[in-house]
């Protein structure tokens, strides 16, 4: 079998390689498909569904971070529709939580704001649910506001993945889901935390936050975390 | 040409989207010709008129008031913006939302202070149980988040208005 195969990207012809997704593909010849549970380096869930794409001769719309590149595909990533599914997704996750953007540490440094801002969000078209969220704030370093988490898992999986203590996970079902703590303990009282501060940076929000920040201090450093797991990959 | 009549409303808001409209500056000026400003907290009008062209409102529906104003507003105007977003979302007004308006109002004047340990009744508008944003009570026709949305986003709007143009925002204005 060749290892590398031709795709079409909204009717460009492209070389990728097998096992590259589709959103591997694209991005490696500079395109931009919506995304923000996946963080490139960490296992790609499929979780947020923003980067779904059409894909030729498949009824369904496929996420194009889970979906690996075949020969001949003919993949489209910006359509009305698809437009419209993204704008709504965003639309719901801001009407799931308090994001109050204004006053948030991230504010400005955000990967939900910014996508908004992006795809032409100005306004939330559902009832908001004004949810009692909560927040832990027992960590000495750090501090976890539910209140912006968008269960992208992004900090279940590098914490798990590349610290290897596995300290998140997701509890509850639907919109009740939440983020928690080993079997649901204060974030202090964890006996697998480290401290290294990877879950802070790879979140995408400001659900994750260093503590001493005020409103738009928060910047993340996603980056760090893609070349820790490069470099770990290349010495394995 | 007849000028555009042209209200703003302040609502539960912190007044910075007004102070983002007048940091329009000297382009103020070249607007004051095409408007007629008939309401708002920068002209003395004592009751919101009939007939209004466009009108702008800062802030969340947070009291009866807030309500009532609005569905005037609805009623009086051809065409309603929702400025910035405590108007756009609820914003922070809406962090009182998991609170009951009486637990809210008995922690902060009861609890919360030493003296005078009172709710205010006299001359201040009744809660409603949850700061909205505008769009949840009334029709809303363009929404232009922000806090404040800056004074180019408010500049564009109202010019491509007075030009008979839809505004088109994307990728121009943002929450927070
Ligand atoms: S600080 Fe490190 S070890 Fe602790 S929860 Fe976050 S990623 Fe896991
Ligand atoms: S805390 Fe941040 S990284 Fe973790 S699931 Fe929520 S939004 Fe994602
Ligand atoms: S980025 Fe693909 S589903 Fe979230």
């Amino acid at each position: 079998m060749p290892d590398r195969v031709s795709i079409r990207i909204d009717g460009e012809l492209l070389h990728a390689r097998l096992g590259q997704t589709i959103l591997e593909a694209a991005t490696a010849q500079g395109r931009f498909i919506p995304s923000l549970c996946h963080l490139k380096g960490l296992t790609p869930v499929g979780a947020c569904r923003l980067c779904l794409v059409e894909v030729a001769g498949i009824g369904r719309l496929l996420p194009a971070c889970t979906t690996p590149v075949q020969d001949g595909m003919a993949v489209t990533t910006r359509s009305d529709r698809l437009d419209r599914y993204r704008r709504m997704i965003l639309e719901l996750l801001f009407a799931e939580r308090n994001h109050v953007c204004a006053v948030c540490v991230s504010n400005n440094h955000c990967e939900l704001q910014a996508l908004a801002r992006r795809l032409g969000v100005t306004h939330v078209r559902f009832p908001y649910s004004f949810p009692k969220a909560g927040t832990d704030l027992s960590h000495r370093q750090f501090v976890l506001d539910q209140n912006r988490c968008i269960l992208c898992t992004r900090c279940v999986r590098v914490c798990a993945e590349v610290e290897g203590a596995h300290v998140w996970d997701v509890a509850g079902r639907g919109i009740g889901s939440r983020l928690v703590c080993e079997l649901n303990r204060a974030w202090a009282d964890s006996r697998s935390c480290t401290g290294c501060g990877k879950c802070v940076q790879s979140c995408p929000t400001g659900a994750l936050a260093m503590k001493g920040f005020a409103a738009e201090e928060m910047v993340k450093r996603t980056e760090t975390i893609t070349r820790l797991v490069e470099a770990k990959g290349v010495r394995a | 040409m007849s000028r555009a009549r042209i209200a703003t409303v302040w609502l539960d808001g912190c007044s910075g989207c007004h102070m983002s409209l007048l940091d329009l500056d000297e382009a103020l000026i070249g607007l004051a010709p095409k408007i007629e400003l008939v309401f708002g907290p920068l002209v003395d009008a004592q009751e919101f008129p009939e007939g209004v062209d466009v009108t702008f409102v800062e802030g969340a529906v947070s009291s009866h008031d807030d309500l009532r104003l609005a569905q005037t507003v609805r009623a009086r105007s051809r065409f309603v913006v929702a400025l910035g977003d405590c108007a756009v979302t609820a914003n922070v007004p809406s962090m009182r939302n998991q609170i009951p308006p009486k637990k809210l109002l008995e922690r902060i004047y009861v609890d919360g202070v030493n003296v005078n340990h009172r709710v205010p009744a006299d001359g201040v508008p009744a809660l409603l149980k949850q700061a909205s944003p505008l769009h949840e009570v009334i029709r809303v026709d363009l929404h232009v988040p922000g806090c404040p949305p800056p004074a180019a986003a408010i500049g564009y709007v109202i010019s491509e208005l007075l030009a008979g143009r839809r505004p088109d925002l994307a990728g121009k204005v943002k929450f927070g």
